[in-house]
């Protein structure tokens, strides 16, 4: 018998406290799988946000130093500087990255710190409840937005990676999404070069995953990864936003 | 660079960066801020010379946020700031209070509130001494009131950050940092001869993973931290409190004053002894653990103190708690960033031993005593 599927050696066997259909629990597994492939768990040190991954160490089986709320990269800058040859990677949500934590983002892009930084965007504030977040879509419903997001009141969806690519610290910036298993390929794909541009110390690499909140967003979990195709992916537009590492493909990162 | 054991005159930013490189401290995470503008400036490069590292931040917030990453790491780290940077970096010694790390933070306090000025003032003492952030915490606060002792308390500001995994922060203000004074250094610290601190996070080599986290939903388990801390700030309480006295053995009224307006004070108490008044000094070198029981026993015997600061009255209310109403405590402030006179101070010194009658009174009469009748 031939054993298709395991559970990754950097991932803890808890039972997720995510919601059904939830994105964090598949980026948390791509992140174990990424981590184990390039065999840097006794090296790597992850840095989990306020958001609903807060409590990522529970699940993630490295080292783990919890930041306030949008500081993951001036912590991960802190660490990285002391802890030079080790891997430090930021597990963030729009709201810590994009709103609270823009100036820590852009500052840290940069500097063009050594950092990786993984960055889920569901369009909400999902843990203290489904308030509006920077990423929030017009006409989209939160409960701060009870008519829908109305972009002379409340502004517009903030492309935060978009923004990152003009800082010259940035080397590779992708947006991917966990909402079919074609685009789960990419994302383990893209978060892999991003662990990959630390390790040869390029510079600062981000990957923004769209990804499903089905509790939030008052929608069934088929019905959201449908909406990122059909909505949320117009915003938001997949694909590479910069590359400067000079990589040709390698052949395996698909798997 | 480092001339141990002769004499340097140094600015105290200045004194405050060396002592820190000597002290073991390889990274230095700051922000421009007047008036410690030279603390990261030496720093920049300093740190170089010894394979450290130095960042200026986009912000206080990052730099506080950087400290608390570097410490996770194990190294000695500082940041350093004023009065309104202080206050931005508050979040971030909640944290490292919460979290039990270590980190030496420098705060020359200037004139406030808001943005106030760049004058000397010790309007931050509240701030400083009630923690300063949210949460049940307290941080460890060393008050130099010279180059000298601003080079020592560095230094030991370093090991008692390590000792009890918790934030120390050095209290002056803009005239301890940018005055210059004779110093003699001590030898360099190699980080490395340091004792290793076994709850860092450097990577799961050998051992499970480690998390180095704050957030306790469980009430419960974040009482047990809360009391966990409260024994550790007990321990500190019991062990670290520091003063000095100055002209207390026959002193009828003592001065109480910390840092800057305990020279100033100094200078004030030379003045009236010369008038032959019974006049002391007691000068807390820590704010926080305060020197509770040095003062009320010293209450048993000065029934008047009188207390100095340069803010509108702050640490007078430590003084009352630690006399409990057995003495008068009066209260001399000149906030905003003024700094008064010896003159001036010795003026108020003799207004108050002339009122409570204690040129005929002895020493030994009850508060509100004195021949007030």
């Amino acid at each position: 018998m031939k054993q298709v599927s395991t559970r990754p050696k950097s991932l803890k066997p808890n039972i997720f406290h995510y919601c059904p259909g939830c994105g964090h629990s598949i980026i948390h597994r791509l992140v174990a799988e990424v981590i184990d492939e390039l065999d840097i768990r006794e090296r790597t040190i992850g840095v989990p946000p306020a958001g609903c991954a807060v409590l990522a160490y529970n699940y993630l089986d490295v080292d783990m130093g919890e930041a306030p709320h949008g500081r993951a990269l001036a912590v991960a800058t802190g660490l990285k500087r002391v802890l030079k040859d080790h891997v430090v990677f930021t597990y963030q949500g729009d709201g810590d990255i994009a709103a609270i934590g823009t100036a820590e983002t852009i500052h840290a892009a940069n500097r063009g710190e050594k950092l990786t930084a993984i960055f889920v965007n569901n369009g909400v504030y999902g843990m203290t409840g489904g308030q509006m977040a920077p990423t929030t879509l017009e006409g989209m419903g939160s409960t701060t937005t009870p008519g829908g997001r109305v972009a002379a009141r409340d502004g517009s969806p903030l492309d935060l990676t978009q923004m990152l690519a003009v800082a010259k610290g940035s080397v590779y910036l992708e947006r991917v999404a966990v909402n079919s298993p074609k685009n789960i390929k990419k994302t383990k794909k893209a978060i892999k070069k991003a662990f990959q541009v630390q390790l040869d110390g390029l510079g600062f690499a981000l990957v923004e995953v769209l990804s499903p909140c089905p509790t939030n967003w008052r929608m069934s979990a088929p019905a959201s990864w449908e909406w990122i195709d059909t909505t949320m992916s117009k915003i938001f537009p997949l694909g590479v936003i910069k590359d400067e590492t000079g990589y040709a493909d390698r052949p395996g990162d698909e798997s | 660079m480092s001339d141990t054991g002769a004499k340097r005159l140094m600015r105290g930013s200045h004194v405050l960066g060396e002592a820190a490189v000597l002290a073991g401290c390889r990274y230095y995470f700051g922000y421009p801020i007047t008036p410690q503008n030279e603390v990261p400036e030496y720093m920049s490069g300093r740190l170089p010379e010894v394979g450290g590292t130095f960042v200026q931040a986009e912000s206080e917030l990052a730099s506080i946020n950087m400290v608390i990453g570097a410490s996770m790491a194990g190294a000695r780290v500082m940041t350093s700031s004023s009065s309104p940077g202080i206050s931005l970096k508050q979040e971030g010694i909640s944290y490292l209070a919460g979290l039990e790390l270590p980190a030496v933070i420098g705060n020359m306090i200037r004139g406030g509130p808001g943005l106030g000025n760049i004058a000397p003032a010790q309007s931050d003492y509240f701030q400083a001494t009630r923690g300063g952030g949210h949460g049940d915490y307290r941080c460890i606060v060393l008050a130099p009131a010279s180059c000298q002792e601003l080079c020592d308390m560095t230094v030991k500001a370093f090991d008692l950050a390590d000792k009890y995994r918790n934030p120390v922060m050095i209290l002056g203000d803009g005239m301890i940092g940018q005055m210059m004074e004779p110093v003699v250094f001590p030898q360099p610290l190699d980080p490395a001869s340091l004792p290793p601190k076994d709850w860092t996070i450097t990577g799961a080599k050998g051992r499970p993973a480690r998390a180095i986290i704050s957030l306790l939903l469980d009430p419960k388990v974040m009482e047990n931290l809360n009391f966990k801390l409260v024994r550790k700030y007990d321990a500190i309480s019991q062990h670290e409190v520091d003063w000095e006295t100055y002209l207390t053995e026959d002193a009828r009224l003592v001065v109480v004053a910390f840092g800057t307006a305990a020279r100033i004070a100094k200078g004030a108490i030379k003045r009236v002894r010369d008038m032959g008044l019974k006049v002391g000094l007691l000068r807390p070198k820590t704010l926080w653990p305060f020197p509770m029981r040095p003062l009320e026993q010293m209450s048993r015997v000065v029934r008047h103190l009188l207390c100095f600061e340069m803010s509108a009255g702050q640490m007078v209310e430590d003084v009352r708690l630690a006399v409990n109403g057995q003495a008068d405590v009066h209260f001399y402030g000149r906030p905003g960033g003024v700094v008064p006179t010896p003159e001036e101070v010795a003026h108020q010194i003799s207004h108050y031993y002339y009122q409570a009658h204690l040129d005929q009174a002895g020493p030994d009469k009850g508060p509100g005593g004195g021949g007030r009748s």
